[in-house]
């Protein structure tokens, strides 16, 4: 019987690792969009977890909007990273500071 | 006893100002006849509706008009208004103004016929008639200070009428900032008014009003850092007569007047010697009530009229220009009319205003006709001889001058011979006022000297041997008029007299000259002719009948000249101008060499100009540099606003430092807000 205490630890260190993955990295806007890929997937961890557990169907429901939502998002956010790419000749996070004050 | 019809009162300025606006807004488009005549009639009209005025105020027996026509805002319980108060004092006053006005009107057409600015010219001087006429028909002080400064701005676009002329505007200028100087002590003064009107019975800009709180106000002291208490009364009414010093140009706020000749001759008879230098001693007359409450201010009334009149006499001797003569003795008897003032004999100094606004405005329009006959030379050591060239102006010339020097049964003589009586009466009642003393031996020399200076410009002019035509080409080299080349008058050499539309108004000004003291002196003066219009506080009362009885009527005092020293000063005066300049004409040379310090004296007008230029202009513009500097650069900008918006950006610099513009902190501040926000919501749920 897998309990629900290893599923929330499972995700929260899923959880932990993208954080980190987003803080630690500094180069690369790919790597990015894959941590919050992983953010996602986290989350989506946590509704199967529980739905498991309740016998709610609803939350594994809800995980496919999650993923639809994740993926349409990381469409937009490779189409923009193609075309700051173009511009910049750059994807080096370092780079891009426009919004510095 | 019929009131009079507020509407005729409205018409009388407002149909100038209609004459004004068609002539100014459309003077590029209508021709000639149009813009002077449409302002001709406009003047006519309004000189005869003020004829019907007076008629109905000085003997119908009309109420007087005390009313306001328009209210034009009202704040802090002060109601600024357009109001009209006329009664005998303003009635005389409007006669003066628009009949002058006329005559300068029609002098002009001849005047001006060959200047390009023929139209802009006439509708200047129908604006100045508006705005002379809203002065004097004000009952309140906003109206006043309107027209006060309508005046000042009329004056100025004609003295520099001429603007592509340095000297034109810089006499403009120098009239401008000179009246402003007289304006600051105007402006402190009404705000006196305010202020104390204010305490007894309500602020108020109206006549009525502040003359009713006059006592009490005279009753009030306040402090001032050095002094035990200054009279409020005293303060208001030295006030208000610095800024009459600037308009009728007292010493030592005369400056600007001999320069002021910069500008055609038609204004400067009307504006520069009958009506806005009038202004002054007007306003004084009318504020009587509240001068007559203070001695002390009467006193420097008198004190700076006194110095006026002999002095800037003075320079009326040593000046060639024929214009600045007049001028010079226009300052003089504005000075006269002053003393009047300070010897607190309101309706004499009316009276001398008006005999000299005719007799001035004829001799400055005399001056004119010889100017344009010497083809717009105006140094009277190139004239001479012109008599038999150019009679009617010769001979009304001469009735002018004889009106000024005050020879018997001459307008000017009643006006100016009471003045001297009244002086000479307050000298004997206050024998210990040595102000009054002082005044009495300035006037009584400043006959001689106003007799000297007129006969002499008589002599130099018409008389004697022509010295005009031994140069005939340099006097058109050294012209005066921009258009003196373009001038239609045949150059062949001899003078010609100007035509009718010249010579006209000379006459119809020297009929009035000769006769208008004589008819209206014993009325006017002492018969009630000013009815309650001027106020006299009893103590002058005794002056005034006194004068009343030795004065009886106009040919007794006509004929009682010859007992009297003035008369005697006036012909030494007249006598010693023919022996200096027809007789024995090598001897005003020989007496300038010998009197060499005294004549550098006035040949630079006792340095009063070498004052302003040097010391007070560069003095003034120190304190303006320094306020530039210190406080609009330093404090205001520099503190109030730069200051504010340099502490802002100072905080921003250091806020901003947060907005990194890397995206991972970005998500950093966002978990750590996320983290905080649902720690925050558990820990409340929990409990």
């Amino acid at each position: 019987m897998i309990r629900l205490n290893w599923m929330l630890v499972l995700s929260s260190v899923l959880f932990a690792i993208s954080v980190a993955g987003m803080f630690i990295n500094r180069k690369n806007l790919i790597l990015l969009l894959m941590c919050v890929e992983l953010l996602l997937l986290s989350a989506n961890m946590n509704f199967v977890a529980f739905s498991r557990i309740t016998g709610d169907i609803h939350g594994q429901l809800f995980v496919f909007f999650v993923l639809t939502v994740a993926a349409a998002e990381s469409a937009i956010g490779l189409a923009i990273l193609v075309v700051l790419f173009r511009e910049r000749r750059s994807i080096n996070v370092e780079d891009l500071s426009t919004l510095k004050g | 006893m019929k009131p009079l019809d507020p509407d005729i009162l409205l018409a009388i300025p407002l149909l100038p100002l209609a004459a004004a606006a068609i002539a100014g807004l459309f003077c590029r488009v209508i021709p000639r006849w149009v813009a002077s005549g449409v302002t001709i009639l406009g003047v006519a009209a309004s000189c005869a509706l003020s004829l019907y005025v007076a008629n109905a105020v000085l003997f119908g027996g009309a109420d007087v008009f005390n009313g306001t026509v328009y209210q034009w805002l009202m704040t802090d319980g002060v109601g600024m208004q357009v109001g009209f108060l006329v009664d005998q004092l303003t009635a005389v006053m409007m006669v003066v103004v628009t009949f002058v006005s006329l005559c300068v009107h029609v002098y002009t057409i001849g005047y001006m016929a060959d200047d390009d600015g023929y139209n802009r010219f006439f509708s200047y001087i129908s604006l100045f008639t508006f705005s002379m006429l809203m002065l004097v028909m004000s009952n309140n002080f906003m109206q006043l200070f309107f027209g006060w400064e309508a005046v000042g701005v009329v004056s100025y676009l004609l003295i520099g009428f001429w603007f592509k002329r340095p000297t034109a505007i810089f006499a403009n200028l120098k009239a401008f900032l000179v009246n402003r100087v007289g304006d600051f002590g105007f402006v402190l003064g009404i705000a006196g008014i305010i202020y104390y009107t204010a305490q007894f019975g309500g602020a108020s800009l109206n006549y009525a009003d502040a003359f009713k709180a006059a006592p009490q106000i005279a009753a009030q002291t306040f402090n001032l850092p050095g002094t035990d208490g200054v009279n409020a009364m005293t303060f208001i009414c030295i006030c208000l007569f610095i800024g009459a010093m600037g308009k009728s140009a007292q010493v030592p706020l005369h400056v600007w007047l001999p320069d002021s000749m910069e500008g055609p001759t038609p204004i400067s008879a009307l504006i520069h010697a009958a009506t806005m230098v009038t202004a002054g001693i007007f306003m004084v007359a009318r504020m009587s009530p509240l001068f007559e409450h203070s001695e002390f201010a009467l006193n420097f009334v008198l004190f700076i009229g006194a110095t006026t009149a002999l002095f800037m006499g003075f320079l009326g001797i040593i000046n060639n220009d024929i214009k600045r003569v007049v001028a010079y003795s226009t300052l003089s008897q504005l000075g006269y009319m002053t003393v009047a003032l300070g010897a607190s004999v309101y309706n004499v100094a009316i009276f001398h205003l008006m005999t000299h606004a005719f007799f001035k405005a004829l001799l400055f329009l005399a001056a004119g006709s010889v100017i344009i006959a010497m083809h717009h030379e105006q140094d009277m050591r190139k004239m001479g001889g012109l008599f038999k060239y150019m009679k009617v102006t010769a001979i009304t010339c001469w009735i002018g001058s004889l009106a000024l020097i005050g020879t018997p049964f001459f307008s000017g003589y009643y006006s100016k011979d009471l003045i001297i009586d009244a002086v000479k009466a307050q000298h004997h009642l206050h024998p210990d006022n040595g102000i009054a003393t002082y005044a009495y031996w300035c006037v009584m020399i400043g006959v001689f000297v106003t007799a000297f200076y007129s006969v002499r410009l008589l002599f130099m002019t018409f008389h004697g041997k022509p010295r005009w035509d031994a140069n005939p080409a340099a006097s058109h080299e050294h012209a005066h008029d921009t258009h003196a080349e373009t001038h239609p008058l045949p150059h062949d050499g001899t003078p010609h007299e100007p035509g009718w539309e010249v010579k006209g108004p000379l006459v119809a000004l020297a009929i009035p000259s000769v006769l208008i003291g004589a008819m209206t002196a014993r009325w006017l003066l002492f018969g009630g002719g000013f009815g309650n219009s001027i106020f006299f506080n009893d103590e002058h009362h005794e002056l005034l009948n006194e004068l009343g009885e030795e004065f009886g009527n106009w040919v007794s005092f006509g004929a009682h000249a010859v007992q009297n020293p003035v008369f005697w000063l006036v012909a030494a005066g007249v006598f010693s101008a023919w022996a200096l300049y027809i007789k024995w004409t090598h001897l005003p040379d020989l007496i300038a060499t010998k009197l060499k310090p005294i004549v550098f004296v006035l040949e630079n007008k006792y340095f009063f100009d070498w004052i302003n230029e040097k010391l007070i202009a560069p003095l003034a513009r120190l304190f303006g540099t320094a306020f530039w500097k210190i406080g609009d650069q330093g404090i205001i900008d520099g503190i109030a606003v730069d200051g504010s918006a340099k502490t802002i950006g100072f905080f921003a610099g250091v806020v901003r430092r947060v907005q990194s513009g890397f995206l991972y902190s970005y998500a950093f501040w966002m978990v750590i807000g996320l983290a905080v926000m649902l720690g925050w919501f558990l820990t409340r749920s929990l409990n």
